[in-house]
């Protein structure tokens, strides 16, 4: 035993060999060298908030997807949750416009029916998946086609459409911000600062990560495990429901395509931040970045014409393997 | 045995370095035909890669391995297994959702042509079992057995293997009094019948009932070999720490007479498990609760705190009457129950000691936001009160030796400043030494005052901590035994259910 004083010092956090967190974050930088050397507009104002708005989506639910993977469990239905909600809060204020005509109190109707919803969802999903004790990939599986469903039912298989003159009101939602910055980026940046407090320094995050990591163990120590389960589904759900309120008004409809492959590409973002799919470790910078390499690799491939874009989601596919190839010889090494 | 012939397999002066570490410094070790030989040692005495050098899991960085007298060319474990050295782990190495008969012929499946030859493997499959005494029908799905017949199956499976070195890591760490017995017989008949046995063991008792030699290894090295009749358990113990241990549990002051109630249990009902348990506890005392496994102490006192259904006539804590449902309740009330299993149930083993030590007391770091440095201040705090050795604090807890593990687990629940501590099996598969510290902690906390029970498979722990003992028989309390009346025999004939002292006595 060596005879070395504890100073008082903390020192610093090497829980994780390096590469699992400078990888991510130097693919990033790499991305970005990248980008900026292929077309002089990438790093334009412009292209940037473009770029990061459409990422908000994904962004918001892979936060909350975060807690669920990190809880130990899978959430597949955000996508078909996705246009399900967006076709019932489109349906909600398109009957709600004779009586309450076009305002602000529409918009706020639809944001509660968008929300309220998404609780619901989650918490029907995480109801399945802890007191009836099913699989989280049935259940979610289950759902997603419900939903999937549902949206299809509801537009009778084609588009629902919010009214017109709505549509005119709601869109700064989307479009508009402050100082030059898009509303959807805003809202992603707000949810990733409570998400990553929540998430490594809170009780609940704690928890999360106990759960996932040995649920027994969790029992033993007085960790309501099905509570802390609930609750990531719950909060996942809010944000399904958040981030449709911010989609709505870029396109003003839902349809049977809404949100395809949403679920996917969250999981993917999780996963490539470094958050281990089995539960017990997870990390909400790291999934901004999974959501930012994602945007990025779509965004250049759109501006530059070395790659067809038809090929994106193929070189998402490789990104994805070695971001877990690279996670798991750094954990060998460790 | 009347004629000694050369050793099967043996060691000679070998070393063992990883990186500047060197854990194994020359070790001779012998293994014969047809003797047992127990390697004891505390843990982190070498015995571990000892066992893992011999079965050709690791090479060795010096010295030979010598097989039948000649220097073995050996490498990698597939040639060791073909030369007929078996190494069964401590954490069984089977497939739990496939039967006997594919454990055992796992990786060898025997074939005609391009399809299994089910019949052979069945028929084989039986006759090892056979050879075992062991019942248990080859077509039982693994994860449907005991661990005593998991351990047959690893026997079955070496059996199938041709194994005639058979190396067990602590056999008998998970299985109850009676499959251990069972185990004994069965190492006896494969010895009678030529196999050359290594096995270790923490407990003492066990290693003087089945070794013909015993071989004592202390910081990487073997300071003793000899035959087992040779040495008393005293005798080994004092070779493996390498001083004395009389003094292993710490004196027991007596409880006051005036001492307030800390915990009063009335119609303790666990269903499937206890029923109607009722007993008082004194702040500053230890009652043990010792019983056979399946007489229901671990549920009963789960149930207690609120860790599965049961349901209470009454329940009152430091003169209060209380209700607990939940591990929260029993939490709040400061009623903490330290688990048998510190692996599976104790702590989370990819992460680091500190948020194992305070994951059951989060609420008092931060009322929303966790304070890491109270975190980081009360680890170094627990560090120094429970002595635990970790090389740096943010390794994870999975790489901390069991002793360390147990200390860190100790010092997690006394995170939650428990009135009522219940600890169950607190030295399970620890050496020692460790075991000697953990019973001087609960000694300390009873004397700050703090009422603590000790379930224990462990007679000799037991009876050596104890002020009072409740012995547990079908889910029921069979006896509350104090003073004189805690002795083995005393324990045991309440345990099994024979009041009268005649009967013989179980080993």
């Amino acid at each position: 035993m060596t005879t070395q004083t504890v100073t008082t010092r903390t020192p610093p956090p090497r829980r994780l060999p390096s590469m699992s967190v400078l990888g991510p974050i130097l693919a990033l930088v790499i991305l970005v060298i990248v980008g900026a050397l292929m077309n002089s507009s990438f790093l334009s104002a412009g292209n940037i908030n473009n770029v990061l708005s459409r990422s908000a989506f994904i962004g918001i639910i892979a936060v909350g997807m975060t807690f669920v993977i990190t809880a130990g469990g899978l959430d597949l239905s955000v996508g078909s949750m996705a246009a399900f909600i967006a076709g019932l809060m489109i349906l909600v204020m398109n009957a709600a416009l004779p009586s309450l005509g076009v305002g602000v109190p529409i918009i706020l109707l639809g944001m509660a029916v968008a929300l309220v919803a998404g609780i619901l969802a989650g918490l029907l999903n995480g109801f399945f998946i802890t007191t009836l004790g099913i699989e989280a990939f049935i259940v979610t599986l289950g759902s997603m086609g419900i939903y999937r469903s549902l949206v299809t039912w509801l537009a009778d298989g084609g588009t629902l459409s919010l009214d017109f003159d709505l549509r005119t009101f709601y869109r700064p939602v989307y479009f508009d911000g402050i100082l030059g910055i898009a509303w959807p980026i805003i809202v992603f940046a707000a949810v990733v600062i409570v998400g990553e407090i929540l998430m490594s320094r809170t009780r609940f995050g704690r928890h999360c990560a106990a759960t996932g990591s040995n649920a027994h163990v969790a029992h033993y120590s007085a960790v309501n495990v099905d509570r802390t389960r609930l609750a990531t589904y719950a909060m996942l759900g809010l944000l399904v429901g958040v981030a449709t309120i911010m989609y709505v008004p870029r396109l003003g409809s839902a349809s049977a395509s809404t949100g395809v492959l949403w679920e996917l590409e969250a999981i993917a973002a999780v996963i490539i931040g470094g958050t281990v799919l089995k539960g017990g470790f997870g990390r909400v910078w790291g999934t901004v970045i999974g959501v930012l390499i994602l945007g990025l690799i779509d965004n250049i491939l759109n501006l530059t014409d070395l790659v067809s874009p038809y090929l994106n989601g193929a070189i998402q596919g490789v990104i994805i393997v070695l971001a877990v190839i690279l996670q798991r010889e750094a954990k060998a090494k460790g | 045995m009347m004629t000694i012939p050369g050793p099967v397999l043996s060691l000679r002066g070998v070393s063992k370095s990883f990186g500047p570490v060197q854990v194994l410094h020359g070790i001779d070790i012998d293994l014969h035909a047809g003797q047992v030989l127990a390697l004891i040692g505390e843990n982190g005495a070498g015995k571990s890669t000892t066992m893992k050098i011999l079965a050709g899991y690791q090479p060795p960085t010096g010295g030979t391995i010598l097989l039948d007298g000649q220097p073995a060319t050996l490498s990698g474990l597939r040639a060791f297994e073909d030369a007929g050295i078996v190494l069964i782990h401590q954490e069984f190495n089977l497939a739990e959702q496939l039967t006997v008969e594919q454990n055992v012929f796992l990786g060898r499946e025997l074939r005609r042509g391009l399809l299994l030859d089910k019949t052979r493997m069945r028929q084989l499959t039986r006759d090892y079992l056979d050879r075992l005494d062991c019942a248990v029908d080859p077509d039982t799905p693994v994860s449907k057995l005991s661990n005593s017949d998991k351990q047959m199956v690893e026997i079955a499976k070496a059996l199938g293997r041709r194994a005639r070195i058979l190396i067990m890591d602590e056999p008998t760490a998970v299985l109850t009094g009676s499959e251990v017995d069972t185990l004994f017989a069965q190492i006896r008949v494969l010895r009678d019948a030529g196999t050359a046995v290594l096995f270790t063991s923490h407990k003492l008792g066990e290693v003087a009932a089945i070794a013909d030699r015993v071989t004592v290894m202390r910081d990487g090295h073997v300071v003793r070999t000899d035959a087992a009749r040779a040495m008393t358990e005293d005798d080994m113990a004092t070779a493996m720490v390498g001083r004395d241990v009389s003094d292993l549990y710490p004196a027991k002051p007596g409880v006051a007479a005036d001492a307030p109630m800390a915990l009063r249990v009335a119609g303790l009902d666990v269903p499937g498990w206890a029923s109607d348990i009722a007993f008082d506890l004194r702040a500053g005392e230890i009652v043990g609760i010792a019983g056979l496994i399946g007489s229901g102490r671990t549920e009963a006192m789960e149930g207690l705190c609120g860790l599965r259904p049961a349901t209470t006539t009454r329940l009152e804590i430091a003169g209060n009457p209380v209700h607990v449902r939940s591990t929260q309740d029993a939490l709040a009330h400061g009623l903490c129950y330290m688990t048998e299993d510190r692996k599976l149930r104790g702590l989370l083993l990819t992460k680091g000691m500190r948020d194992n030590l305070t994951l059951q007391a989060l609420h008092r770091f931060g009322r929303v936001v966790i304070d890491r440095g109270a975190e980081d201040r009360a680890l170094t705090q627990a560090i120094a009160d429970f002595d635990i050795r970790a090389g740096n604090r943010d390794v994870a807890v999975g790489n901390l030796s069991g002793g360390n593990q147990q200390k860190l687990l100790l010092a997690k629940i006394m995170q939650s400043q428990p009135r009522v501590l219940i600890v169950d099996e607190p030295t399970r598969g620890i050496d020692i030494g460790t075991k000697q510290q953990i019973y001087a902690f609960l000694r300390r906390l009873a004397a700050e005052g703090r009422a603590i029970i000790v379930v224990s498979s462990e007679l000799q722990e037991v009876i050596g901590l104890s002020d009072r003992v409740l012995v547990m028989r079908q889910g029921r309390i069979a006896a509350t035994l104090a003073d004189d009346d805690i002795n083995e025999a005393t324990i045991l004939r309440h345990a099994i259910g024979v009041a009268a002292p005649q009967t013989r006595k179980a080993s």
